[in-house]
């Protein structure tokens, strides 16, 4: 679980972050979507160390990060993988190699240990038959898997993923989705993903948390968004009339439910009266 | 302006500062630095080897074209150029050429691992960056460039021979003979001194100008020509100032 407790961050006279506060369960994807400049990739950073937070403590399962010394830091590093935008694997390497270079790093087991472990996380992203190709030779959707690869080799607690559809195709896109959903559940993993993506925010939020301009506007599940009130957000996700048809209709949907009625005690949507 | 070269060399200090961890996987580190050790050495021995030899024989034949008169001994020419190059061109002019080949190299590829977040995932490995990265670098050039002076001062030695024989301008017993007269070990080791303070001020000031590039692709130009610049002024004045003290 990752606790984030009155973040504050600031660049000279530019306050990003305003205080920013959110709990990441285990097993659950936790989703960060705002408009550019809301503050999300600088809230990613500073959560995983890569800025340091002018106010406010991050908790790694009750361990405060932010007060920790580089070395304790270096630990939970250990426990994070993340998948970066533009994927960040190594170009001099095979994707073997890529994946096989936190083992490596770290002395886990005999080189056949390893490799079975590298050949493992291949398959389970479908990559088994590109372990000998070089980024430069692979998809950016391939490239995506070989990160995600990369990231789970170590059989982190905390999984990271900064835009992990963009210049993807749709349905390139939902694979990976799908693919990270599955594997926070299969490992109980905090997952936690930086995205624009729609489609992402509808298949794969647990938990979703909208920023606006450095703070914490709107919290809440998939299911929560499609009948959230909140006018800020219904502009940035429905921004389109393909998009707020559809969620119409996904309210629909729900409310014939009788489950989806009860849990949500809502009037019925427009179409349903 | 001040200000700026106070927060650079701030910056640059807290960076050679920041290699000094206990290395993760001292195997790695190991081969990481082999691998330094084979692009900047074995990487440049084909440029050192031209310039090394042209700048030998233009030695030769120029101090051959000022050294007129009947009463200097023409060993004084094969003399002259040894204290040249041993003295100068063998350290300063190979290095000046390594700031260009070796120092746009690691400016570049440390600036294309930070612009594609290669950096930012060793990071978040829980790898120093800085040490796994830098270091290797810097010590494979204060390992290899001290040896590129030294092919560099034979060979140039050489190409003076070389030349000077297929010229007419001095026999090769005569070379010999000039090569033996007053040698001074003193210089030898002046020479290496220089080699090893600019194989420091070549890899440490071309990886933090590598290492900080914000930005994207123009920006990894930007830094790998102000790393060449940098290093070569810091090359110039070291010489100088090493000139002034050990001579």
């Amino acid at each position: 679980m990752i606790e984030l407790q009155d973040i504050k961050k600031g660049f000279g006279d530019k306050q990003v972050l305003k205080g920013v506060s959110a709990t990441m369960e285990a097993g659950k994807v936790s989703l960060i979507i705002g408009s550019s400049g809301s503050g999300k990739t600088v809230l990613m950073k500073c959560i995983v160390g890569l800025m340091g937070v002018d106010e406010g403590k991050v908790l790694y399962n009750e361990q405060d990060f932010t007060a920790m010394n580089d070395q304790d830091k270096k630990t939970v590093r250990q426990e994070i993988g993340m998948l970066f935008q533009g994927s960040a694997l190594f170009d001099s390497m095979t994707v073997e190699q890529n994946v096989m270079f936190p083992l490596d790093m770290f002395g886990v087991g005999s080189y056949k240990e390893k490799k079975k472990r590298v050949m493992e996380c291949l398959d389970r992203v479908n990559l088994k038959d590109a372990a000998r190709k070089f980024p430069a030779e692979i998809s950016g959707g391939m490239k995506k898997r070989v990160g995600i690869a990369r990231a789970i080799v170590l059989n982190p607690k905390y999984l990271f993923c900064d835009e992990p559809n963009s210049g993807l195709d749709p349905q390139t896109s939902l694979l990976i989705d799908k693919l990270i959903k599955e594997l926070t559940v299969e490992y109980n993993i905090t997952t936690v993903i930086n995205t624009h993506d729609m489609n992402t925010v509808m298949e794969s939020g647990d938990h979703i948390i909208y920023m606006y301009q450095g703070l914490k506007q709107w919290e809440g599940s998939n299911e929560e968004i499609i009948f959230s009130n909140d006018e800020r957000l219904n502009d940035f996700i429905f921004a389109s009339d393909f998009l707020r048809d559809a969620k119409e209709m996904r309210q629909m949907e729900m409310f014939r439910d009788k489950n989806w009625r009860d849990r949500l005690k809502k009037e019925p949507p427009a179409g349903e009266k | 302006m001040e200000f700026r070269f106070f927060y650079h060399f701030g910056a640059y200090l807290l960076m050679l500062k920041g290699m000094f961890s206990k290395p993760e996987n001292p195997k790695m580190y190991w081969k990481q630095f082999m691998q330094q050790c084979v692009d900047i050495g074995v990487g440049s021995l084909g440029i050192v080897f031209i310039i090394s030899l042209f700048m030998g024989g233009v030695t030769t034949l120029q101090t051959a074209y000022q050294l007129v008169s009947p009463i200097i001994p023409k060993a004084t020419i094969a003399q002259i150029t040894r204290d040249t190059i041993i003295l100068e061109f063998a350290p300063t002019l190979t290095s000046i050429v390594l700031a260009g080949v070796v120092g746009s190299k690691i400016a570049s590829e440390l600036g294309n691992m930070r612009i594609s977040e290669q950096i930012d995932a060793l990071e978040i490995m829980g790898i120093n960056t800085r040490g796994y990265l830098v270091m290797p670098k810097i010590l494979a050039a204060l390992l290899t460039i001290p040896c590129l002076v030294i092919i560099a001062g034979f060979l140039g030695i050489w190409g003076g021979k070389f030349a000077g024989v297929a010229a007419g301008i001095i026999s090769n017993d005569e070379f010999i003979q000039g090569l033996r007269q007053e040698l001074k070990i003193y210089n030898i080791f002046f020479a290496l001194s220089k080699s090893y303070t600019f194989a420091f001020i070549i890899s440490s000031v071309s990886a933090y100008y590598g290492y900080n590039v914000q930005g994207g692709a123009l920006e990894i130009g930007k830094a790998s020509t102000t790393a060449v610049v940098v290093s070569c002024v810091l090359i110039l004045f070291s010489d100088y100032a090493l000139s002034a003290i050990l001579l």
